[in-house]
């Protein structure tokens, strides 16, 4: 009995690697800190009625932040690991099998529980603000897409200490995916972590969709709205197409692990470039779906900080929906090499060149609203305009590696890798910064501190440059991606060992903001106006951090910029007591909380083949979605005296 | 912030970035992909230089402008440049800025179409090409001969001026061949064959790779290409075929286990096992036209 525990353990944990026994004992340790502290100070009911049950689209936001910079931080460990390990030749550091776990986990985390959850926070924080709404459309449905998302998170990240991680690469290609080649629990960790999450991500997606076009207050027409809520449109109608895909794909490769079919592989008549083809369906619209609403930032930051209008706002429309359209066309370019027909990969190659006409012309227009214009260089504008030269770089590479023939050359290569990480930190994480220290006041009520900022934005940036440039010569050195060692033989050392060094740059700058967040909690600049930055769009012409019910009387809008246009004609931003009326709002519920941790139980199940466990996941599930069916009680109304009782704290009450 | 700061600080990171591209060890010779010694290389390279030209066309301008507009309209007092905040539209303008990408994507994407079509032939015609047959199995590589009736493992002598014929499948999961100063690479495939042309102008030897992750061994997938003279070439295979052993079911069987290899040669290997191995590994579903280069014809037939 007990040897058949022991030998049960030995497989259900990880063992054997001290890097993970550490990890292991920081795991208990955080945990046992965090119970001890919610029980010390008597927080779990305000943690259940304020947190967890929320369907508040402000604190969804900030929970999706909380959660994706938590992820940051555990991508990046990941990326300091390989770093390590690559830094000189025949390093011992990480074995191969483990290198190949941390590559894998690095770039899913990054791409599906970073970058993503990072921007869904954006938008929860931000559109409906900005299109003058109370809430999302869908506030329950809302709050399920983020604990869908926590819940696929979690699990995936559990096979780090249970089970064993993914090995096959973040897209996990068969065959090396399938069982015969990764035969352990890791990619069944990943298919249901990705599953999990993705659902509440389609969700999501829809959502804002709904929100967008079916919410906008008063006199906003489609035209009228700002950048930012465009691209959050644009990225959306993404998002509806393609995540579908990626559902079906990976719902497929686990039926060819669990079940024993052959979609996937060539016996039988399956066939793995049917995977490949059908991940990058989903793959390369999704680097789209999560650039374009930093598209957005950038228009609503250059535009406040440069004082000026938007240029050439029509033409920034057209290119945001013409990229989301593009972007669906140009998947085969991951794998020119890989048999397609000349004609082909010479469609896929124009397509995707292509996509550099529209997003040109979106650096253009940011010029040409910088130009003659007032450029204050706050915090969110810096990260603005250290992405423009990185982008420009980043998308010069893009479409060098476009050019198919020359392709043949780059291809899984470090060219490669220098490239996405150029865009995707330049274009993505760049972006999303500058929206999170933008929107930060609007949040939290205060502003983050300059002179740390300063130092993570330098630390970042010449990090970023010192990490990746190197990676274009390693390129064309011969150095292909997901080696886990190398010979002194090849001459890539010194170029290693100069990207690793950046990579720890850039480890010290999150360390910065991190530290800035912190200070700025006891120290950080106060907003008391609800307008730090002298903004043009709605969410600034209300308190912050915003009240739950967001806006006490609707705005009616006239035009783009509403907001600046009422500055501009003197008009205050006062309510008239009588226009107060009570608020229609949507009650709290633990439904999107319990049915999620529901559904970890069963995906944990079929991880591990654990019928019973299975069983009890989903009935549980089932149970939630009847409860909900059942449950009529689920709205209620702001009294008048409570909101007249806000808005004079704020001395907005006339 | 003040503008001074921000300006070195560019000037800072840049100058970094250049540090770290060009004084860091990286001779030219060592950077290989720019560096082709065969007629496929060399015409990717010439795309590589077209694009970076067409890409810089724009990049350099847009840069030196952002440095401008940033020092010109800085909010500061005194700045006595002009303050339009309502101007927001000039068609001239967005006509050149959707008009000068659509050019330089024009005249790249032509000469892409032609880059395409012209890896697709044997890169010299008036020479008669050689084929070999490359199985990237779990972790090595494996060549054959099926004019010379030899094979290697992790290694590749070909006749230097002469176009080479890859047919390339796996025998495990899917990797890419990649041979940087020859040309670019394609995958290896089960139950598929790919072709890929490369050619060798002089002898010398030229380092290759496995290029697509296929698990635990993947780092340790190189080989050499070793090109020599045609008459080299006819004596090596003639040195295999009286030295070395002949290559049994038995031996591949060994070799497709997972495992490192080091170079082996066989005089002579069991007959047709390219296309059985390519049969039993589903290709027995395919049916590609054997005089195309690409999967363009291929039918699935169940």
């Amino acid at each position: 009995m007990l040897d058949n525990l022991k030998d049960f353990a030995s497989h259900f944990f990880v063992t054997g690697d001290p890097l993970i026994y550490g990890a292991d004992v920081a795991i208990g340790l955080t945990m046992a800190a965090i119970i001890f502290v919610l029980f010390y100070f008597k927080k779990w009911g305000w943690l259940w009625r304020e947190w967890l049950t929320t369907v508040d689209h402000k604190k969804i936001g900030i929970m999706y932040i909380i959660a994706s910079l938590l992820m940051l931080f555990r991508g990046g460990v990941d990326a300091l690991l390989m770093r390590a390990q690559l830094a000189l030749p025949n390093i011992h550091f990480l074995q191969s099998e483990h290198y190949n776990e941390i590559f894998t986990t690095h770039g899913t985390i990054m791409i599906l529980f970073m970058a993503m959850p990072l921007m869904f926070g954006l938008f929860n924080i931000a559109v409906p603000l900005q299109i003058g709404a109370r809430d999302v459309a869908y506030p329950f449905l809302n709050a399920l897409s983020f604990w869908m998302f926590f819940f696929g998170a979690m699990l995936f990240n559990l096979s780090f200490v249970i089970g064993g991680s993914p090995a096959a690469g973040w897209l996990a290609y068969p065959p090396l995916s399938e069982l015969t080649t990764s035969p352990g629990v890791g990619e069944n960790f990943y298919i249901w972590g990705i599953q999990l999450s993705g659902v509440g991500s389609l969700a999501s997606g829809i959502n804002f969709t709904v929100t967008i076009l079916k919410m906008r207050t008063k006199g906003m027409k489609l035209m009228d709205m700002p950048l930012f809520s465009w691209s959050v449109l644009a990225s959306c109608l993404t998002i509806l197409l393609a995540f579908p895909v990626l559902t079906v794909t990976l719902a497929l490769l686990f039926i060819d692990r669990f079940a024993g079919a052959h979609f996937f592989t060539m016996l039988h008549g399956g066939n793995p470039m049917m995977y490949v083809n059908l991940i990058w369906m989903w793959g390369h619209p999704e680097v789209y779906i999560v650039v374009l609403p930093a598209f957005g930032i950038y228009s609503e930051v250059v535009s406040t900080f440069s004082k000026k209008k938007i240029f050439g706002y029509k033409s920034m429309v057209f290119s945001l929906m013409i990229i989301s359209v593009l972007g669906y066309f140009t998947w085969v370019h991951h794998f020119f090499t890989m048999g397609a027909s000349a004609n082909v990969n010479a469609f896929f190659a124009i397509t995707t060149m292509a996509i550099a006409i529209p997003t040109g012309v979106k650096i253009f227009n940011w010029l040409f609203t910088m130009f003659r214009g007032r450029i204050r260089i706050t915090q969110p504008m810096l990260w603005t305009l250290a992405f423009i030269p990185t982008f420009l770089v980043g998308g010069a590479t893009g479409v060098m590696l476009a050019v198919a023939p020359a392709d043949y050359q780059y291809h899984n290569s470090y060219f490669l890798i220098a490239h996405f990480h150029q865009t995707l930190i330049g274009g993505v994480v760049f972006g999303y910064l500058a929206g999170l220290y933008y929107w930060w006041p609007k949040m939290f009520g205060f502003k983050l501190n300059v002179k740390l900022g300063l130092w993570a934005f330098w630390l970042w940036n010449i990090g970023f440059y010192v990490c990746f440039m190197p990676q274009y010569a390693l390129g064309f050195m011969g150095m292909t991606r997901r080696v886990y060692t190398y010979g002194w033989d090849m001459g890539w050392a010194p170029l290693n060992l100069i990207s690793s060094i950046g990579a720890v740059f850039m480890g010290i700058g999150f360390i910065f903001q991190v530290w800035q967040i912190l200070y700025s909690i006891k120290y950080g600049e106060r907003d008391t106006t609800g307008d730090p930055w002298d903004g043009h769009t709605l969410e600034w012409s209300i308190p912050s951090p915003a009240p739950e019910y967001n806006f006490a009387v609707l705005p009616e809008v006239k035009g783009r910029d509403d907001f600046w246009r009422r500055k501009e004609e003197g008009l205050d931003n006062k309510i008239k007591e009588k226009d107060l009326k009570p608020i229609h709002m949507p009650k709290n519920s633990g439904i999107p909380f319990i049915m999620s941790a529901f559904w970890f139980v069963a995906g944990f199940g079929f991880t591990f083949g654990w019928t019973w466990m299975i069983v009890i996941g989903l009935a549980g599930v089932a149970g939630c979605m009847l409860a909900r069916s059942f449950s009529k009680n689920n709205d209620y109304y702001i009294p008048v005296e409570q909101i007249r009782k806000t808005e004079s704290k704020y001395g907005r009450l006339v | 912030m003040k503008k001074r700061g921000l300006l070195n600080g560019i000037k800072a990171a840049g100058l970094v970035a250049f540090a770290a591209f060009f004084l860091s060890g990286c001779s030219s010779d060592q950077l290989i992909v720019l560096d082709p010694k065969g007629p496929v290389g060399r015409t990717e390279l010439h795309l590589i230089y077209l694009s970076v030209l067409l890409c810089a066309i724009v990049v350099i301008p847009v840069l030196a402008i952002l440095v401008y507009i940033l020092v010109r309209y800085r909010d500061k007092p005194g700045n006595k440049a002009l303050y339009q905040p309502k101007w927001d539209d000039s068609k001239v303008l967005e006509v050149i800025w959707w008009g000068i990408p659509i050019v330089i994507i024009g005249i790249l994407g032509v000469y892409t179409v032609k880059g395409v079509h012209t890896l697709t032939k044997p890169p010299v015609k008036n020479v008669n090409p050689i084929t070999i047959q490359v199985t990237s199995l779990d972790w090595k590589w494996l060549f054959e001969y099926p004019d010379q009736g030899v094979a290697t493992v992790n290694y590749v002598e070909i006749p230097a001026g002469v176009p080479v014929q890859f047919e390339l499948t796996a025998d495990g999961p899917m990797n890419s061949f990649w041979v940087p100063q020859l040309g670019g690479q394609e995958y290896t495939m089960p139950g598929m064959a790919m072709r890929l042309w490369l050619q060798a102008d002089q002898p010398g030897t030229y380092f290759g790779s496995g290029a697509n992750f296929t698990g635990e061994g993947f780092a340790h997938m190189r080989f050499n290409v070793i090109a020599k003279p045609q008459s080299e070439f006819n004596q090596w295979v003639k040195h295999v075929k009286d030295t070395a052993p002949a290559m049994t079911n038995d031996d591949y069987a060994k070799l497709k286990k997972q495992g490192l290899s080091h170079v082996k040669s066989y005089s002579s290997y069991p007959e047709a096992r390219f296309r059985k191995v390519i049969d039993k590994n589903g290709g027995q579903y395919m049916n590609m036209d054997q005089n195309k280069n690409d999967m363009s014809n291929m039918d699935m037939k169940h």
